[in-house]
């Protein structure tokens, strides 16, 4: 049996009176890509946003139960910023900082305290290349971040989050915003960035989620409907009627 | 794509009555709200011209580098320049990095608890204070309280404590203008909200930071009531162009004040000294803000989104 690499157990989590997850576990484990679908207001991002913590920055969130990387407990982590490293998250839309296409991506090392011009090159060069996207904008480094097309934005986003050097990836409908052809190039991307991490995919997209996901988890109004192999809930015969509907539109 | 297999309505490109009256609207909205913009504009050049007219004849070398003579009713107004000077800086150098930091703590650290809600609170009150008012706490706080007497320093601290809402609330205005997604991107990658800040919040919204506290350099400026009340003088005269200019526990003189004190007490002075007094207090505050808006329009030419 392999160590999880990450462990959620009864995972709740409130918006001042409002509970929006109750109580949720499961497990994820290494090298795994697991995939998340359910409709809007499910609780998948603010899932994603306790993992790495950054839920604390929403004004009267509270979350209970533990999440473990590792075995060990995010709450009790000591240095924060430590675990949003090992965590890497890339948003819905795209979003390019106000900085030039090398500071975007050198923007992580440089916050962790790296600042070698020569390790930050190498870096910077790694994770464009690993995010498709070196090939395009080698030459203009320098021009700003924010001035690139919505689908070189996201892979700019996933270059910065690979850029500390991420134990998990969680990727949050990484391709609402982005054309076909850039989507496959980055699946082709996770598929082999699978390799050295562990991938959380909040995708709607049923071929997506078949094309990627070994693993898929339905989770509808805070809870997880089922949670089984990807080709289950996208089959004939989910555990869970819901699952079923919901995959196949027919409810919602 | 495949063609669709219904085929649209046909589209009626005529010139109906319809757009013929939209197109009237569109014109008569357009002309309505260029006639309002056009109003701002009329009166600031009518009160300009009229004011540097008037002033002319009293423009020589010697008014501006020169000081009061004959109890005010002849000579220059050196002394009351470099006395507006300082105070626009003294009291803009204590306000804006105290108003411009308390705004990062507001709008970047604070939650919304019971304190902030005090703060913001009395941010807005303060500023709606009539100037007079400050004036009198500043007589209170400043002149007696902390014994610095009527002095240049009591009365900056004065004009500052009477800026620093309005730059606190500017800037706060200027800092909720960069979007939140990037400060989110920034915690998502493990940056501290400090470096969030100075990386990208704060170059981002710098702009918009200066265009607040370059307003308050006119009212620093221009406020005669609390500076009268907290340190100055009608008469305090420098060395004229010397180097020896104010000590800061010292009165001084101000435009402000020396115009009021011209037109209203000195009697015999000739008309026009009076606008020329307006006009060279307008010119101080146009230089002081021309660098600020210089500065401003450099640091816009970098904003990155």
């Amino acid at each position: 049996m392999v160590k999880p690499k990450i462990q959620v157990e009864n995972l709740r989590l409130s918006y001042g009176p409002k509970e929006v997850i109750h109580g949720i576990s499961f497990e994820i484990e290494p090298n795994e890509i697991l995939g998340i679908i359910g409709p809007a207001q499910s609780g998948k991002t603010s899932l994603l946003r306790c993992i790495n913590r950054t839920i604390e920055f929403t004004a009267g969130a509270k979350p209970s139960g533990t999440i473990r990387v590792d075995s060990e407990d995010v709450a009790q982590m000591k240095n924060v910023y430590e675990l949003r490293r090992r965590v890497g998250m890339v948003a819905p839309l795209p979003v390019g900082l106000p900085l030039s296409i090398y500071d975007n991506v050198a923007f992580a090392p440089r916050a962790a305290g790296m600042n070698k011009r020569g390790d930050l090159d190498t870096l910077v060069e790694k994770c464009l290349t690993q995010a498709a996207l070196w090939d395009e904008v080698k030459d203009r480094l320098d021009s700003l971040g924010t001035k690139l097309s919505g689908g070189q934005q996201q892979r700019l986003t996933i270059a910065r989050a690979l850029s500390h050097s991420p134990e998990i990836l969680c990727l949050d409908e990484f391709s609402i915003a982005i054309d076909p052809v850039t989507t496959m190039r980055i699946e082709d991307v996770l598929k082999v960035l699978q390799k050295e991490m562990t991938i959380i995919l909040v995708t709607n997209l049923v071929q997506q989620a078949r094309r990627l996901a070994a693993r898929t988890m339905f989770l509808w109004n805070g809870e997880i409907i089922e949670l089984g192999p990807t080709d289950q809930l996208f089959g004939d015969k989910p555990k869970d009627r819901r699952t079923y509907e919901y995959v196949n539109g027919i409810f919602g | 794509m495949s063609t669709p297999a219904v085929t649209p309505p046909t589209v009626q490109f005529a010139e109906t009555d319809f757009v013929r009256k939209k197109y009237r609207q569109e014109l008569g909205a357009k002309c309505f709200f260029g006639a309002m913009a056009a109003a701002m504009v009329i009166p600031l050049f009518i009160i300009l011209g009229d004011i540097f007219v008037r002033a002319f004849p009293s423009f020589s070398w010697e008014f501006f580098t020169a000081n009061p003579r004959h109890a005010g009713t002849a000579g220059g107004i050196w002394s009351a320049i470099v006395g507006t000077l300082y105070l626009i800086a003294i009291s803009l150098l204590i306000s804006a990095p105290i108003g411009i930091f308390a705004a990062v703590y507001l709008n970047e650290y604070a939650k919304e608890n019971w304190f902030t809600r005090i703060v913001n609170l009395a941010v807005v009150n303060l500023a709606g204070v009539p100037s007079i008012v400050h004036g009198l706490f500043g007589v209170g706080a400043f002149v007696y309280a902390m014994h610095l007497g009527k002095s240049i320093l009591a009365a900056s601290l004065t004009l500052a404590i009477m800026t620093l809402p309005v730059i606190i609330a500017s800037t706060k205005e200027a800092l909720a203008s960069v979007p939140r997604q990037f400060r989110e991107a920034c915690w998502n990658v493990g940056a501290t909200r400090w470096q969030t800040i100075r990386r990208i919040v704060l170059p981002n919204s710098i702009s918009g930071i200066l265009t607040g506290v370059i307003l308050q350099v006119s009212r620093a400026a221009g406020e005669t009531a609390p500076v009268m009340l907290t340190g100055v003088a009608t008469f305090k005269l420098i060395k004229e162009n010397g180097l020896f200019l104010y000590n800061l526990n010292e009165q001084c003189m101000a435009l402000s004040m020396h115009l009021y004190y011209v037109k209203t007490q000195a009697s015999g002075a000739p008309e026009s000294l009076g606008y020329a007094i307006a006009a060279t207090l307008l010119a101080v505050v146009l230089l002081v803000n021309a660098s600020a808006i210089i500065l401003r329009s450099w640091l816009r030419g970098r904003k990155k989104w």
